[in-house]
């Protein structure tokens, strides 16, 4: 039987960042499609050697740093912005990178992530926003729809109660600081091939030294929601885009 | 010869550590610190370092853990409410083994307290671990502007030497005092290699390094705190400082530490000179606390009087070494000269407590 191994090509397969850990993820949870997207970004611009995460708590906490081959910490509730500060201001040439959820960006860290941006740091944000707490059972987020139900707006997110969604990349887009913000999703092949391209520019912001770099993605949550993973799908189209646009709200060269 | 300068406490806390190799601090200012971060963000660029100005105490605890993440010798300093903000920043700092130093200049609470006055109202905050789950910080309280630059220095060696947290606690009459300082370089032996240490996976050959939570990383979660419980009871084996003055010979035994201690002292030759026996024990380390030097000096003179500029919080430490074996006393804030003005507790206080006590 003639050897076919030399005529096969590979066109796709597991990222090489990409460690065989177990799944951290629920079935129908988008995180692990994000973190493909990450590895894939990390691989082609070369930075796997000189980066380091920063994991907020959540979801994104044990996800990322037990699936992603480079250096790694997790951080406090709504800390990695600071910790990240002082590691890039200590080693400027290592590109730095947190992944936060909604509650630990939007929530808990809002005024520590803002702050960053107001010194103006040359740092990557990755925020999740899957609009609940996934970790703690589904409680309503900063980033929660109006009208949607979670474990603490048993009747549906109002505004008199809770106040309005938060959208993060349009207020980044506001400080002179920040270099690039843009919101995408994974919920179809398209929209991952636009998160990769979305990613890829905030990261080469920061090795440019042009400043600030925040990436949304809009992910789903089956367990948070309620819904069945394709039923997931349905709802970033119909509801949660309806909330939060896809784009890029700032894409500058310079910073001043 | 080793130059001689005259600086207050403050300065010569930002000093000793610049000695010690510090060149990145993270900072908020607070009243009566703030010349602690005033001078970092002169010096420090001149040196290479780095000063951020963080929005609040807890924003600096957070860099000062990303900085103890690269392996760098990384310190803040604050005034007591800001500490309570880095409360929770301790506690990960302990957890996560980050070597740190983080300076108290304590000012009265609780509350806002006020920023004008001394205190030694953070004992506890310091002693007990103020952030959540049970941990502990070495804590160094230094009693002049010298102690307080050489302090320094082995507060950035313990906290590598451990792996945690080190506290340096002063107070506003040693923060604001001038007094002469020998700039020396103390030198207290090798380290080892931080090969924890974030700096990019490139730099270690491809290896990478992670800091999770720690019952992600230890096989179970009772190992990892048996980690920690073994750590501390070396610490408190090895790492007990104090200093005696006349204290072998005395029939009452003072207790006291930081600013109260150089007043005890002044007491002490007070009340020597007119014939009353007495004795200092000055703890160097409030954790680990010496238990049994106190203990042992508190049988020796049969009663002690403990002295703090404060509701009582070192008394505890004290009547839990001595176990009820010999008469403690307490002489707190309430001895200042002038309690509704602010004021201090002078050495002829002291001494009219000592007099009380022995009316009986």
């Amino acid at each position: 039987m003639k050897d076919k191994s030399s005529d096969v090509k590979k066109v796709t397969g597991r990222p090489d960042l990409r460690l065989l850990s177990l799944g951290m993820y629920c079935p129908g949870c988008h995180y692990g499609i994000i973190t493909r997207v990450i590895c894939e970004v990390i691989e082609e611009l070369g930075v796997a050697g000189k980066a380091i995460g920063l994991a907020g708590v959540g979801c994104s906490f044990g996800g990322a740093p037990m699936t992603i081959d480079i250096d790694w910490t997790s951080c406090p509730h709504g800390r990695a912005p600071a910790m990240a500060t002082a590691i890039k201001r200590i080693y400027p040439d290592a590109m730095v990178l947190t992944v936060q959820g909604d509650g630990d960006l939007g929530a808990i860290g809002l005024g520590c992530f803002m702050n960053a941006l107001v010194r103006g740091e040359n740092l990557t944000t990755i925020f999740l926003n899957n609009a609940v707490y996934g970790t703690t059972g589904g409680q309503m987020a900063p980033t929660t729809l109006l009208g949607m139900k979670t474990t603490t707006t048993p009747l549906g997110r109002d505004i008199q109660t809770n106040g309005y969604p938060l959208h993060v990349p349009e207020l980044a887009a506001t400080m002179r600081g920040v270099a690039y913000a843009a919101r995408c999703t994974v919920h179809t092949p398209a929209n991952f091939q636009k998160a990769k391209k979305s990613l890829k520019t905030a990261i080469q912001k920061q090795i440019d030294g042009i400043g600030y770099g925040i990436v949304e993605f809009v992910s789903a949550c089956p367990p948070g929601w309620g819904l069945k993973p394709l039923e997931c799908l349905d709802y970033i189209s119909e509801r949660m885009l309806e909330e939060y646009p896809l784009g890029e709200f700032k894409n500058v060269d310079k910073t001043d | 010869m080793t130059e001689r300068i005259l600086v207050a406490g403050n300065n010569a806390v930002a000093r000793g550590a610049i000695q010690a190799g510090c060149k990145y601090f993270f900072g908020y200012p607070i009243t009566p610190q703030s010349e602690i971060p005033e001078y970092m963000s002169k010096e420090l660029p001149k040196i290479g370092g780095i000063y951020v100005q963080s929005e609040s105490e807890s924003g600096s605890i957070y860099m000062v853990y990303g900085g103890g993440l690269t392996g760098k010798r990384i310190m803040t300093s604050t005034s007591s409410p800001g500490l309570s903000l880095m409360a929770e920043g301790l506690s990960y700092l302990a957890e996560q083994e980050i070597p740190a130093v983080i300076v108290d200049v304590v000012r009265m609470g609780p509350g806002i307290g006020t920023g004008g006055q001394g205190a030694q109202t953070d004992y506890l905050q310091v002693t007990k671990g103020c952030g959540h789950g049970g941990y502990h910080a070495i804590v160094l309280a230094p009693a002049s502007g010298q102690e307080i630059f050489d302090l320094m220095q082995l507060a950035f060696y313990l906290a590598d030497k451990y792996r945690g947290p080190v506290m340096v606690i002063t107070d506003f009459i040693l923060g604001q005092t001038e007094e002469p300082i020998e700039l020396r370089t103390l030198d207290f032996g090798p380290l080892p290699e931080k090969e924890w240490a974030l700096t990019g996976k490139e730099k270690r050959g491809g290896k990478r390094v992670t800091h999770v939570a720690a019952f992600f990383t230890y096989q179970g979660i009772l190992n990892y705190q048996m980690k920690l419980i073994e750590k501390y009871a070396e610490i408190k084996r090895t790492e007990v400082r104090y200093e005696k003055y006349l204290a072998d010979d005395c029939d009452l035994l003072i207790v006291a530490y930081g600013s109260s201690a150089r007043i005890a002292r002044g007491a002490v030759d007070m009340g020597r000179a007119n014939g009353l026996k007495l004795g200092l024990f000055r703890p160097i380390t409030l954790w680990p606390f010496p238990v049994e030097a106190i203990a042992e000096g508190a049988s020796k003179a049969g009663r002690v009087l403990v002295v703090e500029d404060s509701q009582g919080q070192l008394v505890e430490d004290v009547e839990a070494s001595v176990k009820g074996r010999v008469p403690v006393h307490l002489l707190g804030m309430w001895g200042r000269h002038n309690v509704g003005g602010g004021g201090i507790i002078h050495p002829e206080r002291v001494i009219e407590e000592v007099e009380k006590l022995n009316e009986g």
